[in-house]
């Protein structure tokens, strides 16, 4: 490979880096949130309502993110939902996340002991409190190893936005193959790069599940 | 405003294309069922440096996004001689990289048998063969049934990427329609609905599956 053209390419590539990053995390954390609400509204919500949440996770576990993105982007603006490619991404990215951290969350909240919650009750703790002092931080518990796996899931479904012309790593690797016509070996590059990327990222991951274990099972 | 006509009319060349859908996801996941036992043999091996062959195999596409994967074998391969179609690339691809998952199922499946059956197996005379053969693989293959399924309706929803490379499947397809209607929102929620359809279908088998294999 003709490291040359990194010089050239650089500030792009890293630019591209810089916005990987910031749609991953973004999407990771808002994505997160939607999930935590949809997850306690199951557990609260009348059946119908519950139901409609049901159908919103079946479509979007069902669909592929392209075509998701797609609708959003492409389909979004004929009903006046008009995004620049980056919101509509980061957006997508939410949205795509939302149901498989809901169904993490659900299950975290089920493994919580019943007897828990009705010795909250009896002893006469308000709904709400009961939700923060008792359903989140022991269900956090039981959820994080999943919540962490599935985030790290999410960065490799970041280059799926160079496909909206979200203009992240892949988007610029891309465009610097295009003219330089090296294709093969940035894309090589690009896939070394990831491989090491989501290694570490799975690294610190675990062991911050570890310490947030530890300190959320000393809390409680 | 939706127009129900646009959206009705775009299910036609999108179903014509559906075949392909449904063609890469399953080449996709025989070739992943061939390569995937072969890489959890590798794993499973007394041999050093197989393991450590096949660690490396799972970590690695395990850790490249599909899309990338896809990039790399397309244009990589006339690169070393290998001037196949689009369609053979797509579908060794993610053969590929689905053999990186199902070789973690077998693997889980295989552990999660309990060791007395071997065991056991081992105490009554068998051979090595038979116990895998007979005591082990049909345990692990009814096990794993309903994980397969699951990598099957990923494979389908994956398969949407190598539109990127020109296969006309149902995403391609979708976005040829889009560009002739003007009409990308109906099309794309026609799109939307095919595969969710086939994903539902997927999963109701393996509920199927799981129901009739729960001991």
């Amino acid at each position: 490979m003709d490291w040359s053209m990194l010089q050239q390419y650089g500030p792009s590539l890293l630019k591209g880096f810089a916005n990987t990053i910031v749609c991953w995390a973004l999407g990771t954390v808002f994505g997160m949130a939607l999930g935590l609400v949809i997850a306690l509204i199951q557990r609260y919500a009348p059946r119908w309502v519950t139901w409609i949440i049901q159908v919103y996770i079946e479509v979007i576990r069902g669909t592929p993110f392209l075509v998701q993105l797609f609708v959003l982007y492409y389909g979004g603006p004929l009903i006046g939902l008009r995004l620049d490619a980056l919101p509509a991404g980061l957006l997508g990215l939410t949205i795509y996340g939302s149901p498989y951290f809901a169904e993490i969350f659900r299950s975290g909240f089920r493994a919580v002991p019943d007897g828990q919650i009705e010795a909250a009750r009896a002893i006469g703790m308000a709904e709400g409190h009961i939700v923060r002092r008792i359903l989140l931080p022991l269900g956090l518990v039981s959820a994080l190893p999943a919540l962490v796996n599935f985030s790290i899931i999410l960065t490799k479904e970041t280059v799926i936005l160079s496909i909206i012309t979200v203009p992240e790593l892949l988007y610029q690797v891309q465009r610097m193959s295009a003219e330089t016509f090296r294709y093969v070996e940035a894309n090589l590059v690009l896939a070394l790069f990831f491989w090491g990327l989501v290694e570490t990222i799975s690294r610190v991951g675990h062991r911050l599940e570890a310490r947030i274990t530890k300190h959320l099972i000393e809390r409680t | 405003m939706f127009s129900l006509a646009v959206f009705l009319q775009s299910f036609e060349p999108l179903l014509w294309a559906a075949r392909y859908t449904l063609l890469i996801s399953i080449l996709g996941i025989g070739l992943g069922l061939v390569i995937g036992t072969l890489v959890c043999a590798a794993r499973l091996s007394p041999y050093p440096l197989l393991r450590r062959f096949a660690a490396i195999w799972v970590s690695f596409l395990r850790g490249v996004p599909l899309l990338v994967q896809l990039l790399v074998f397309y244009y990589a391969l006339p690169v070393i001689g290998l001037d196949v179609p689009a369609m053979v690339a797509a579908v060794v691809t993610v053969g590929i990289c689905a053999s990186a998952y199902i070789s973690e199922i077998w693997r889980g499946a295989i552990a999660a048998l309990p060791r007395g059956q071997a065991e056991a197996a081992v105490a009554i005379g068998m051979t090595p063969f038979d116990v895998w053969i007979r005591v082990i693989l049909p345990q692990a293959v009814t096990l794993s049934l309903p994980a397969l399924i699951n990598e099957l309706i990923l494979l389908v929803k994956a398969s949407s990427l190598v539109s990127v490379v020109g296969i006309l499947e149902i995403t391609r397809a979708s976005q040829a329609q889009a560009a002739t209607t003007f009409r990308p929102l109906e099309v794309y929620i026609a799109a939307a609905c095919i595969y969710l359809v086939i994903n539902l279908c997927l999963a109701a088998l393996g509920r199927y599956l799981e129901h009739r294999t729960a001991v």
